[in-house]
């Protein structure tokens, strides 16, 4: 008994104390950060490792989801003879939630696993140590640019998924089906919102992108230096990202589209 | 790779991430409408609004001149106030006719306006004095049901 109690209390506190170092770690991430702005090309390297790397799978998925939604979405509302609402249902789905979210998990499993395990192995290998001993700190120099370029990558592909996931319902919609191009897309006009759905749908992808690039850079940092150690923290990233993308999802929504 | 590759796919990447976002704005979104317009608001006063909501379409023939801005209850007169931005390039002369309708049977409700012959046109925030409410379908099925109860018990009288 008394023992199931102290691996209780153990679990607890060690929980408790990891969300502690996250947050201590962001903090330390954020006043590190005019490092990585001052010296761009850093950034642009991880753009470039984390934004034009996951290209071709985020447009690829978008028009995929895309053309599915037209396929569902012409079956379920030609029964109720309102097929030419295609374009609202797609656009909004996307838009508001599905561009996002499935931008933002595509992006945790591409690129947020992948930070996650270089930082990790530049542990392993004591890279960081080095850096350290060498007065260059590994926070500025190595974590802060990943950071940033996961919060600058995520809102462009997110806003790619849903362009290519509207164009796939159209494909499919209009050519394909043959539901009127005009009214789909001046229905579409009529219905979808700049401020209130645009806009609100570009601030989830940009916190969802903060969220997976703290998580992914924090396991990395955190990650044993050992190859078991790197291996356990990739997949902690995925998890846990994609369980939080997914709640961080339904507080935003709550807030952004309750009633009207 | 060398930078100057490396820039250029990044460049390309934002380039494009800003093209799918003008995308959304301008041809999915109604930037382009909502933008490049002045407008002017008008008012008016419903019995009944039945299911108009904000940013519902204001029609004059078929035509969407303007949205329904904000709807709310006059506490002294108990009408709902429904307030509408028009486009600025159409101007309704004083005695337009505003009613609410609905597009097709199932469809969502909108404004429709029926242009009157006044000379004098109507300004920036005065009243459509002239509307007529939304049919609320209750309303007529028991108008109905009346008058047929009313019909059997004359017949039955004779």
């Amino acid at each position: 008994m008394r023992e199931h109690l102290i691996n209780l209390g153990h679990v607890v506190s060690d929980a408790v104390w990891r969300v502690g170092f996250a947050s201590r770690f962001f903090v330390m991430l954020i006043v590190y950060s005019g490092t990585a702005l001052r010296r761009l090309h850093l950034t642009i390297r991880e753009i470039y490792f984390s934004g034009v790397l996951s290209l071709l799978i985020i447009m690829v998925s978008g028009l995929f989801v895309g053309m599915v939604l037209g396929l569902q979405g012409y079956d379920t509302l030609e029964r109720y003879g309102s097929s030419e609402a295609l374009g609202v249902l797609v656009a909004l789905s996307l838009v508001r939630e599905l561009g996002p979210v499935v931008a933002a998990l595509l992006f945790a499993s591409r690129a947020g696993s992948a930070i996650t395990a270089e930082i990790g192995l530049m542990k392993a290998t004591e890279q960081l140590s080095a850096m350290e001993m060498m007065a260059v700190n590994p926070i500025a120099r190595v974590v802060a640019p990943r950071f940033w370029a996961g919060v600058v990558s995520m809102p462009l592909l997110a806003a790619l998924f849903s362009a290519m996931g509207i164009f796939g319902g159209y494909l499919v919609g209009v050519r394909l089906i043959g539901v009127d191009a005009g009214s789909f897309w001046s229905q579409m006009q009529a219905s979808v919102d700049f401020r209130e759905d645009i806009l609100n749908g570009v601030i989830k992808s940009v916190v969802f992108g903060a969220l997976i690039s703290w998580i992914a850079v924090f396991e990395g940092y955190d990650a044993e230096p050992t190859a078991e150690g790197v291996s356990g923290a990739t997949t902690r990233t995925v998890v846990t990202s994609s369980l939080v993308i997914l709640a961080a999802d339904f507080v935003l929504t709550a807030f952004m589209f309750r009633g009207t | 790779m060398n930078r100057v590759t490396l820039d250029l796919w990044v460049g390309i990447f934002v380039a494009s991430g800003i093209i799918a976002l003008l995308f959304l704005g301008l041809k999915v979104g109604n930037l382009a409408a909502a933008n490049n317009s002045e407008t002017y608001l008008l008012l008016a006063r419903f019995d009944n609004i039945g299911g108009l909501k904000v940013r519902g379409a204001v029609k004059a023939a078929g035509v969407v001149v303007g949205r329904v801005a904000d709807i709310h209850l006059d506490s002294e007169s108990y009408l709902a106030v429904v307030t509408m931005k028009i486009n600025k390039r159409y101007q309704f002369p004083r005695d337009t006719f505003a009613t609410i309708n609905t597009s097709g049977l199932l469809g969502e409700q909108y404004v429709g306006l029926d242009v009157g012959g006044d000379p004098t046109m109507l300004k920036e925030g005065e009243m459509v004095t002239k509307t007529q409410s939304a049919v609320v379908l209750e309303k007529l099925i028991g108008q109905f049901l009346f008058g047929k109860a009313a019909e059997a018990g004359a017949a039955a009288k004779k």
